[in-house]
């Protein structure tokens, strides 16, 4: 038997995307609140996400849109057992920063904030604690693995409960995988300049037919159905924000929210667990809001 | 060739299913407790414990998997699966319970955060060549365990793979790091 080294290595790659390996064909909710985390894991929650708004008061309210309150983010570590994240603004290595030192599970670089920088997203490579990014598209997803992304989430359109821009870039990004997989080593370096991402991803992409990290969906996921369909359409995992909250009753929707998404093709059980759920959020559609979140991040 | 269920309800699952295809095993997932007739050893994989536990309560698998563990099923418990088939959780939710189906005390998150998260080098008892490259994530440690317990592998003196009798159970990822031989010993047990 060889001597086992005394050697750790933190904040690898193997290591971050270890954690979101973990949370596949689980739901990550959006909470503001000890009280809400506390129901979000009740549920069966596999993480929360810490924020002050969820994006549905983010837009009522307006204004500028910034990383939670520390205290906030504290209580909500210290009720659950369940991997905690918060949301940083995109470019603003400073929160990310704190965040880390907070001892946060996940830093989400969100285009749900305000974002801090026109041009330049967070050098994610420089910090141990993993960050997940949003991505309308293969091209926005690729690049944010270049800077050091461990998980990627489709934006969707984050507070209006109106699953079609999550449909959309769900079908971008794994449509376009596909077609790289059937593209001869010639055409990569087409794909790679379409994309405007670094060809050795693209390259990456064509071996194995996947994204390099975890795919999960957020940005309008109100019901079990909406679970359904993402993952039916190939999410790994599913982000739920002001779906659950801005619900009738949040318990009862994110427990069948849970379920739908682990027995997300068994549309009988869908169906059982959609009855008598109460409304769900009112939502708006994505086309007829003022700002639209997923057009930040570049 | 032994069909091998992957309990399937939330993790990394396809990871174990990869590491058992590549050994020549036939990964079969389990999701509800009809899928579990077919399979001659049970893998519970990583994901988040406190989930998995509820999720094993609905989809009515708890006591089917209860019997099939009383009538001696092989089974490998990887990091939440580890939590699941201990006797005691320390630190756990207090509706969480386990399957009792191997004699020890597990504390959970025991490294600390995800921040703490890492990857080492360990050697393992009866592992021929190379110290296994093991990944712990937001791991749990053995804080007790049982005379029937044989401890294959420690960290700070902490045992983190164990084995009693068909059970064998890791705190860290064996399907993460691309090394066969954890499963390779667990397939030789069956």
């Amino acid at each position: 038997m060889t001597e086992s080294t005394d050697r750790r290595a933190t904040g690898t790659d193997r290591v971050k995307r270890g954690l979101a390996e973990m949370l596949r064909g689980g739901v990550i909710m959006d909470v503001v609140n000890p009280e809400q985390a506390k129901i979000a894991e009740d549920a069966g929650a596999v993480a929360v996400m810490a924020l002050e708004r969820v994006p549905a008061d983010i837009r009522r309210d307006g204004g500028v849109a910034r990383m939670s309150d520390p205290a906030m983010i504290e209580g909500i570590k210290e009720i659950v057992t369940i991997p905690v994240m918060a949301k940083a603004r995109i470019g603003h290595f400073a929160e990310a920063q704190v965040l880390e030192a907070l001892g946060v599970d996940y830093v989400d670089e969100s285009e749900v904030l305000t974002p801090a920088d026109e041009a330049h997203h967070i050098d994610k490579w420089a910090f141990t604690v993993p960050f997940v990014c949003g991505a309308t598209n293969l091209g926005e997803a690729l690049r944010r693995i270049s800077e050091g992304a461990a998980l990627i989430r489709s934006k969707g359109e984050a507070g209006t409960g109106d699953i079609k821009e999550a449909v959309r870039h769900l079908r971008s990004i794994l449509g376009d995988i596909r077609a790289i997989t059937q593209a001869d080593s010639t055409e990569l370096y087409g794909w790679a300049k379409k994309l405007q991402a670094p060809v050795s991803l693209v390259q990456e992409i064509a071996e194995k037919g996947e994204l390099p990290v975890p795919l999960f969906c957020a940005g309008g996921i109100a019901t079990p159905a909406d679970a359904s369909l993402v993952m039916q359409l190939g999410a790994q995992a599913v982000f739920v924000g002001s779906g659950i909250f801005k619900s009738d009753d949040p318990a009862p929707r994110a427990r069948a929210i849970v379920e739908a998404t682990t027995h997300f093709r068994d549309a009988g059980l869908v169906g059982k667990v959609s009855r008598n759920l109460g409304d769900a959020m009112r939502g708006e559609e994505s086309n007829k809001v003022e700002t639209r979140l997923s057009e930040r991040g570049w | 060739m032994p069909k091998i269920g992957i309990l399937a309800l939330q993790g990394a699952v396809r990871e174990h299913a990869q590491a058992l295809a590549d050994l020549g095993a036939d990964p079969l997932d389990v999701r509800v407790p009809g899928d579990l007739a077919a399979v001659d050893a049970l893998i519970i994989p990583g994901g988040e414990s406190t989930t998995i536990s509820m999720l094993l309560d609905s989809a009515g698998l708890r006591e089917a998997i209860a019997e099939r563990l009383g009538d001696g099923l092989p089974v490998f418990g990887t990091c939440a699966g580890m939590i699941l088939l201990a006797t005691e959780v320390v630190d756990g939710r207090p509706d969480q319970r386990s399957f009792g189906a191997i004699d020890i005390g597990v504390r959970r998150n025991a490294f600390g955060r995800q921040v703490d998260s890492f990857e080492t080098d360990l050697a393992i008892t009866g592992l021929v060549g190379e110290p296994f490259p093991a990944v712990f994530i937001r791991a749990p440690v053995v804080e007790r365990a049982g005379p029937d317990v044989e401890i294959l592998a420690t960290v700070d003196d902490e045992p983190v793979l164990c084995r009693q009798g068909p059970v064998l159970v890791a705190a860290f990822h064996p399907e993460l790091s691309g090394d066969l031989r954890l499963h390779q010993l667990f397939l030789g047990g069956i």
